[in-house]
C-alpha cells in the first residue's frame, strides 16, 4: 500500500530569504488591524451590546418556528438575532441589536421592536406580543476587562515558561507571534464588520492555543538543530528547521482545515463567524510561526552558542579555575 | 520506550476504559436512549447556549433601600450627638415620612450639630445625597435627595448582583448568566436546572443577620398588642422555631449586623446533635461583637435573620474569639442554605422573584443539529486523511482520538463541568493537539526511517524526539489554560476548563496509548519494514 505524502522528503525551500518583505507585510497587517479597530470599531453582538427584546407567543402552534424566525429577522438589518424558546415551546424571546445611539431613545428602540413584530406577524397571524423591551447585554462591562486580564496573565505565564525551557528571545518571539495572530483576526472583524459575539472570544482563545502549539513545534526543532549544528549560519539553520518540520506543519494544518471546512459551509449560520475566525487564525498562526517567530530570533541575537551549556564556556572555566586557586 | 509490562498495560487500559465509560450516560442522553436508573449517571452539563435552562427575574424594592439608609442615618446622628464634646442632647426623633427629624434640647447647639452632621451626609461620590433643613431654629430635618437614593440603589444593585453571583457559584452551577436590567432588576439564567426551587430559596434569602438586645422592660401585653416601647421594635419569631407565633421586643439601635463575616459553616452541635450555623467575624466585626457581649453579660440578645427572630439566648460570658454559633431549629438542609447565604454576604437589598421561566438554547436545536452533522463530516475527513497518510499508524491514532473524546467527556461529567460553545472551541483545539501529536510522531518516524534507522529504533527515536516538542507545546497550553481559568470569567473559564482536561487526555491518548498499540504490534509482528 502506498501512503499519501503531501510534502516530499528533504525539501529545501528558502523561507527566510523573504523574511524582510514578509515581516514588513506582517507589521503592516498588525498596524492596519489596529487602525481598523480604532476607526471602524467592532460590531459587537447582542451578547455584548444589549438590544431590543421582543417576546411573542404563537397561540395556534405547539412549537414556535424558531429557524424560520431567525432567518426572517436576520434580513431586517439588525445583525444576527438571538431567537430562543422562552417559557413554553410556543413562546419565544427575540433579541436584536440596536444601532448606535438608539439605546438612548426609548421610542426609537421600541419602533425597532415593532418592526420585528410586524415581520413576524406578516408570516404568523397567530403571534401574540408579550413584551417589547430594551435589555442590557448578556455580558457585563467588567467581562471585557476580566477577559483581557486573563489573556495578559496567560501570555505572561507562557512567556516565563518558554523563557525557562528555551531562551528569553524565544519567549518574546512566541508572544509576538501571538499578538500578530490575534490582532489580524480581530482586525478582520473590524474590517468586515462581522458580528463580534461571545463565540468570537472563544475563537480567539482557540487561535491562541493553536498558535502557541505551532510556534513551539518549530522552536523545538530550532533548539534541537542549534545543539546539533554549532557552525551553521542562523538563517540556514532556521530554514533547515522549518523544512524539517514542513511535512508536519502541512499535515496538521490540513487536518484541522478538513475538520473546519464542513462547519464553514454546512454548519449553522450562527456559528459561521466563529468557524471563520478559527480558519483564518489557523493560516495566520501557521504563517507567523515561520515568518514572525523565526526571524525575530535572528534579530534578537540568538546564535548557535545560545544553547551551549553555560558551564562549558571558556570564560566560566577560567572563573572556576580562578575560584579554585583562591 | 517500547517496553510495556503487563501491569502497565492493564493500568493504562483500566484508566482509559474507566474514564471513557463515564461518558456513556451523557451520550445516551443526547441520543435519547434511556440510561438504566440502577447505574451511576454522571452527566455533562450543557451550557445555556447549548441546552437552555432556568430564567429568574429578581426585583429589588427601592423602598427598602430608602428605609435602610434612613435607619443608618439615625444611628449615625445619635452616635455623633452622643459623642460630641459636650454631648448634644436631642429628642423627639422621628423617621416618619421618609425623613429623619429631631429637636435639639438646646437651640444654641444648632451650628455645632450642623457641623458634625454635614460631613456624614456626603457619600463617596459628588452626588448630593441628603438635604439638611432647620425648622424653627431648633429642629433639624434630614431628607434624602432623589439623586442620593438613586445612587444608593445603584450601588446596592451592583453589590446585590455580585452577591447573587457568589451564591450561585457556591451551588456549583457553572456558567450562569447574571445581568442587571434596568434600575432595580437582576436577570439570572442557570443552565439545565430542572427545579429552580433550591435556587429561589437561596436567592430569596437576604441573609441580613442582626444581633439586637432584648428589651426586658417591654410589657408582654404591649408586645402582644404590637405596641413597641420607645426605642424598641417588635420582632416575630421565625416559623419553625420554638417561639413561632409569638414576638419579642428588641432595642432598635445599638445592636450589630452580621456584615463583617469571614466564614459561615453548617455544623452539628456536639452536645445535642442539632444543626447549627457557626459564623466567624472579621477583626472589626469580632471587636464589635466582643464589646456587645462584654457590656451585656447576663442579658438576652436576639439573633435576627431577615427581620425574624431565630433565637434569643442569654449572654453567659463575653464572646471574644470572634466566633459565634447560631441555633434556630434548623434542618441540615436549611442550615446549609443559610451558611451559603451568610458566606456569600448579605444582599444589600431584599430581592423578590418576579418572573420564572425555562429558556431554550441561544443557538437553537436546528443550529446544534447542523453543527453536529458538520462536525461528523469533519471528523470523518480527519480519520480518512490520517489513515491514508500513516496507514496502520493512522488507525492507531484514530482509535486514540476516539478514546480522547470519550475520556474528555467522561471527565467533564465526573467533575460536573459545563460544556458550552467556548468549551467546544476548547474541544476542537485539544483534538487538534492530539492529531498534531500523532503527526509529529509519525513524521519523525518517517524521518528516522529515511535516515536509515531500523524499524524498532526508528519508532523509539520517533516517540522520544517528538515527545519533547509535544511536551513543551502542551505544557504551554496547560499553563495558559490555568491562567485563563484563574483570571477569566464565564466563557473564558468555560474554555479554560475544557482545554485543561483536554490537554491531559490528548497527551495521554495521543502519545501513551498509541505507543502501547504500536509496541504491541511490533512485538507480535516483528516487521522488517513499515509503511509510514
Amino acid at each position: 500500500m502506498k501512503l499519501l505524502k503531501l510534502v516530499p522528503d528533504n525539501t529545501n525551500i528558502q523561507f527566510l530569504k523573504l523574511r524582510i518583505p514578509f515581516f514588513v507585510l506582517s507589521i503592516v497587517l498588525i498596524v492596519g488591524s489596529w487602525i481598523a479597530v480604532a476607526v471602524n470599531g467592532l460590531a459587537f453582538g447582542v451578547d455584548f451590546a444589549g438590544g431590543q427584546e421582543v417576546r411573542m407567543t404563537f397561540t395556534q402552534q405547539t412549537a414556535a418556528p424558531i429557524p424560520s424566525l431567525r432567518e426572517k429577522i436576520a434580513t431586517l438589518g439588525y445583525g444576527e438575532p438571538v431567537v430562543q424558546e422562552f417559557g413554553a415551546p410556543n413562546q419565544v424571546s427575540i433579541r436584536v441589536k440596536l444601532p448606535d445611539g438608539v439605546e438612548e431613545s426609548p421610542d426609537a428602540a421600541k419602533k425597532i421592536g415593532e418592526q420585528v413584530i410586524g415581520a413576524v406577524k406578516a408570516d404568523y397571524a397567530d403571534a401574540r406580543v408579550d413584551g417589547n423591551d430594551t435589555v442590557s447585554g448578556k455580558v457585563a462591562g467588567e467581562f471585557r476587562n476580566q477577559a483581557i486580564l486573563a489573556l495578559l496573565a496567560a501570555m505572561a505565564a507562557v512567556s516565563v515558561y518558554i523563557w525557562v525551557r528555551f531562551e528569553w528571545q524565544f519567549g518574546v518571539g512566541a508572544m509576538f507571534a501571538l499578538v500578530h495572530d490575534v490582532s489580524i483576526t480581530v482586525g478582520l472583524f473590524a474590517l468586515t464588520q462581522w458580528e463580534f459575539s461571545l463565540q468570537i472570544v472563544a475563537a480567539i482563545l482557540a487561535i491562541i492555543g493553536y498558535s502557541l502549539n505551532d510556534t513551539i513545534v518549530v522552536y523545538d526543532r530550532i533548539r534541537e538543530n542549534l545543539k546539533k549544528f554549532r557552525k551553521m549560519e542562523m538563517g540556514a539553520l532556521l530554514d533547515l528547521s522549518v523544512n524539517e518540520t514542513l511535512a508536519r506543519t502541512v499535515m496538521t494544518s490540513l487536518t484541522l482545515f478538513v475538520a473546519l471546512i464542513p462547519l464553514l459551509f454546512f454548519g449553522p449560520p450562527s456559528l459561521f463567524g466563529m468557524v471563520a475566525a478559527i480558519t483564518v487564525g489557523l493560516f495566520v498562526g501557521t504563517y507567523s510561526s515561520i515568518y514572525m517567530a523565526g526571524p525575530l530570533l535572528i534579530w534578537m541575537g540568538v546564535t548557535t552558542s545560545s544553547f551551549v551549556p553555560a558551564a562549558e564556556t571558556a570564560l566560566e572555566k577560567q572563573e572556576k579555575l580562578a575560584k579554585g586557586q583562591g | 520506550m517500547l517496553d510495556f509490562p503487563l501491569w502497565k498495560k492493564l493500568s493504562l487500559w483500566a484508566t482509559t476504559l474507566a474514564a471513557s465509560l463515564l461518558a456513556l450516560p451523557s451520550l445516551a442522553n443526547v441520543a435519547g436512549i434511556d440510561w438504566p436508573s440502577a447505574l451511576p449517571d454522571p452527566q455533562v452539563n450543557l451550557g445555556l447556549d447549548l441546552a437552555g435552562g432556568s430564567h429568574l427575574l429578581l426585583e429589588a424594592k427601592a423602598a427598602d433601600v430608602r428605609a435602610q439608609r434612613l435607619e443608618n442615618m439615625e444611628e449615625t446622628v445619635r452616635q455623633l450627638m452622643r459623642n460630641a464634646e459636650p454631648r448634644i442632647r436631642i429628642g423627639d426623633v422621628s423617621t416618619a415620612g421618609g425623613q429623619l427629624s429631631f429637636i435639639l434640647e438646646n437651640a444654641a447647639d444648632i451650628d455645632r450639630a450642623r457641623g458634625l452632621i454635614e460631613p456624614a451626609m456626603q457619600g463617596a461620590t459628588t452626588v448630593r445625597e441628603w438635604e439638611l433643613n432647620v425648622v424653627d431654629g431648633q429642629r433639624i430635618v434630614l431628607s434624602q435627595t432623589d439623586a442620593g437614593v438613586n445612587q444608593a440603589i445603584d450601588d446596592a444593585m451592583d453589590s446585590a448582583t455580585e452577591v447573587v453571583r457568589r451564591r450561585i457559584d457556591e451551588l456549583g452551577t457553572r456558567e450562569p448568566t447574571i445581568i442587571r436590567q434596568g434600575a432595580t432588576r437582576i436577570v439570572v439564567q442557570v443552565p439545565g436546572l430542572q427545579d429552580p426551587q433550591g435556587l429561589k430559596d437561596l436567592l430569596g434569602k437576604t441573609a441580613q443577620l442582626e444581633f439586637k438586645l432584648v428589651d426586658l422592660n417591654a410589657l408582654q401585653t404591649n408586645i402582644d398588642a404590637g405596641i413597641a416601647p420607645a426605642g424598641s421594635q417588635i420582632v416575630q419569631y421565625a416559623p419553625g422555631t420554638p417561639g413561632a407565633g409569638s414576638a419579642i421586643a428588641v432595642k432598635r439601635l445599638g445592636g450589630i449586623r452580621g456584615d463583617n463575616l469571614t466564614g459561615a459553616q453548617a455544623e452539628r452541635d456536639p452536645q445535642n446533635g442539632q444543626a447549627v450555623v457557626t459564623i466567624a467575624f472579621d477583626a472589626q466585626g469580632g471587636a464589635k461583637f466582643a464589646k456587645l457581649t462584654t457590656e451585656n453579660v447576663g442579658k438576652p440578645f436576639a439573633i435576627i435573620l431577615d427581620g425574624q427572630v431565630l433565637s434569643a439566648p442569654g449572654i453567659n460570658e463575653p464572646i471574644l474569639g470572634g466566633r459565634a454559633q447560631i441555633s434556630g431549629s434548623f434542618t441540615a438542609e436549611s442550615a446549609n442554605t443559610l451558611a451559603i447565604a451568610l458566606r456569600s454576604g448579605a444582599l444589600p437589598v431584599p430581592l423578590a422573584v418576579v418572573e420564572e421561566r425555562t429558556v431554550g438554547p441561544d443557538l437553537g436545536a436546528d443550529s446544534i443539529r447542523k453543527g453536529l452533522i458538520a462536525m461528523g463530516i469533519g471528523s470523518l475527513a480527519v480519520i480518512v486523511l490520517m489513515i491514508v497518510s500513516y496507514g496502520r499508524f493512522g488507525v492507531y491514532a484514530t482509535v486514540a482520538l476516539v478514546f480522547n473524546v470519550l475520556m474528555l467527556l467522561g471527565l467533564m461529567a465526573l467533575f460536573g463541568f459545563t460544556l458550552s460553545l467556548p468549551g467546544i472551541a476548547g474541544f476542537v483545539i485539544t483534538i487538534g493537539a492530539a492529531v498534531d501529536a500523532n503527526v509529529l510522531i509519525n513524521e519523525r518516524i518517517r524521518e528516522e526511517r529515511a535516515r536509515g534507522r531500523k524499524v524498532v529504533a526508528a519508532v523509539e527515536t520517533g516517540y522520544k524526539e517528538a515527545s519533547r516538542a509535544i511536551f513543551d507545546a502542551n505544557l504551554t497550553n496547560l499553563i495558559s489554560a490555568v491562567a485563563l481559568g484563574m483570571f477569566g470569567t464565564g466563557p473564558v473559564r468555560g474554555f479554560a476548563v475544557v482545554l485543561f482536561i483536554g490537554i491531559i487526555t490528548s497527551v495521554f491518548t495521543g502519545v501513551t496509548l498509541t505507543r502501547m498499540f504500536v509496541a504491541g504490534w511490533l512485538r507480535k509482528a516483528r516487521p522488517n519494514d513499515i509503511t509510514i
